[in-house]
């Protein structure tokens, strides 16, 4: 059974459209994966990556940096500051925004907010990699 | 001498048309503006919705949390201000509104013993504050008439940082509220610290408790720890935009005003000009009626030069 999925950042919405399943990494929950029916559910995401089962059976992935999942019965939202296709992904600019964190952090090891992004880095750079080997089996 | 008038009046017409050129052009461009920044104040809605949504499941679910933010102080001494109008003028009285409540506030405050910190969003602002001998804590500046949720965030890291450490017990927002395409008005809104999360579901409109029977994770506690430093940016970035749309339908306002000005101006220096212009040529007409009669009088009153003047004049 199909359920509505969105996206939404700040600043528009991101993706609409329908899906069967979608997982999704919460903070200190690991991954969960929600069908249709999944009883009313708010979760607060780690930064990860969401998975989204369309209805014809493809598989969209997307990057979130933190954010909120919520689910009702008929519908799964997530809310996200910062959140990007994978598809969509730029490998040089995520280069470039890692080799920027890591450089803030070697000034500064405490700089939290360097920390988070390198960690968004890491994440998009993994799936990155992952995706591309993905499509070489 | 009258012929210098002429000259000088069509000199003034045609810088007026100039003028009005430009003001016409800037109209135009503000109104575009004006659609776009409408356009995206309406795309940044669901998100707001959504979280607020949130919220009031939050406070359905009963979840209470000693957060930073929503820590109260009775009769806040510190407080600080964030000040947002634009960063270019000629956009009739938006600026100066803000910077008046604004300033207004700011004097009340120092009026009950108080201490204030400003931060400044907009150039203008910065100036008024700067040249008036206020101290400035922090001016941000350069995106105002289309601010991007980044630089909301970068604002509201800012103001977090004061509210947090404590430096600042309560935190005002002043800005234009964009009530409709022809009312904008400047207002002063608490910011920090937030209302408690029942008023804050309530003032959401929404009804919580047809769906009170959410699951938290990891709890509800930590879903609104989360959350509400990405409320705090989201008010933000709302007003941020609802100023820029402000700017852009003020600045379309007097950039219409200016054109219509100078079409009055026009047309008046128009008609001054006509009146030196038949003025010089009476002027002229006079003097040689004048010379002809002396002519005439010393001849013994030929009528022939009469004549003569005659057929100029129908000509």
């Amino acid at each position: 059974m199909a359920f509505q999925v969105e996206f939404v950042s700040p600043e528009a919405i991101l993706y609409s459209g329908e899906g069967t399943q979608v997982i999704a990494r919460t903070r200190g929950g690991g991954e969960i994966a929600f069908l249709a029916g999944h009883e009313p559910f708010i979760g607060s995401l780690t930064t990860s990556e969401v998975r989204v089962t369309e209805s014809g059976g493809n598989v969209q992935s997307f990057c979130v940096r933190g954010g909120f999942v919520s689910v009702s019965g008929t519908k799964v939202t997530v809310l996200s500051d910062q959140a990007v296709a994978s598809s969509s992904l730029d490998r040089d600019e995520v280069m470039a925004e890692l080799a920027a964190a890591e450089a803030a952090l070697a000034a500064n090891a405490d700089d939290q907010f360097a920390a988070q992004d390198k960690a968004w880095a890491d994440l998009r750079l993994a799936i990155l990699s992952g995706s591309n080997a993905s499509a070489a089996h | 001498m009258p012929g210098g008038a002429e000259r000088t009046l069509r000199r003034r017409i045609g810088s007026v048309s100039n003028t009005k050129k430009i003001t016409r052009a800037m109209e135009l461009i503000a109104a575009t503006r004006v659609a776009r920044a409408q356009q995206r104040a309406r795309a940044a809605r669901p998100y707001s919705e959504q979280l607020t949504g949130v919220i009031e499941n939050l406070a359905a679910g009963g979840a209470s949390v000693d957060h930073p933010l929503l820590r109260q102080v009775e009769n806040a001494q510190k407080v600080a201000f964030v000040v947002c109008a634009g960063d270019r003028g000629l956009a009739g009285p938006f600026n100066a509104a803000v910077i008046r409540s604004a300033e207004r506030e700011i004097q009340a405050l120092r009026n009950d013993g108080g201490d204030y910190v400003l931060i400044t969003v907009g150039k203008k602002v910065a100036d008024y504050f700067r040249f008036r001998g206020f101290e400035i804590s922090e001016s941000f500046a350069g995106f105002t008439d289309n601010p991007s949720y980044e630089d909301a965030r970068a604002v509201a890291r800012k103001v977090r940082d004061l509210f947090d450490s404590g430096d600042v017990d309560q935190v005002e927002l002043v800005y234009t509220e964009f009530v409709s395409i022809g009312t904008q008005r400047p207002v002063v809104r608490r910011f920090l610290p937030l209302e408690d999360t029942s008023t804050m579901a309530d003032a959401g409109g929404g009804d919580a408790e047809a769906l009170a029977s959410y699951d938290f994770e990891p709890s509800p506690e930590g879903v609104l720890e989360d959350l509400l430093p990405r409320y705090v940016e989201a008010r933000l970035f709302a007003a941020l935009l609802d100023s820029a749309a402000s700017e852009h339908a003020n600045r379309q306002r007097a950039m219409k005003a200016a054109t219509d000005n100078a079409e009055e101006l026009i047309i008046k220096l128009a008609r001054e000009m006509n009146r030196a212009r038949q003025a010089s040529i009476t002027t002229e007409i006079m003097e040689i009626v004048a010379g002809a009669e002396s002519l005439g009088d010393d001849k013994g009153g030929s009528g022939l030069i009469e004549l003569q003047l005659a057929e100029t004049e129908s000509v």
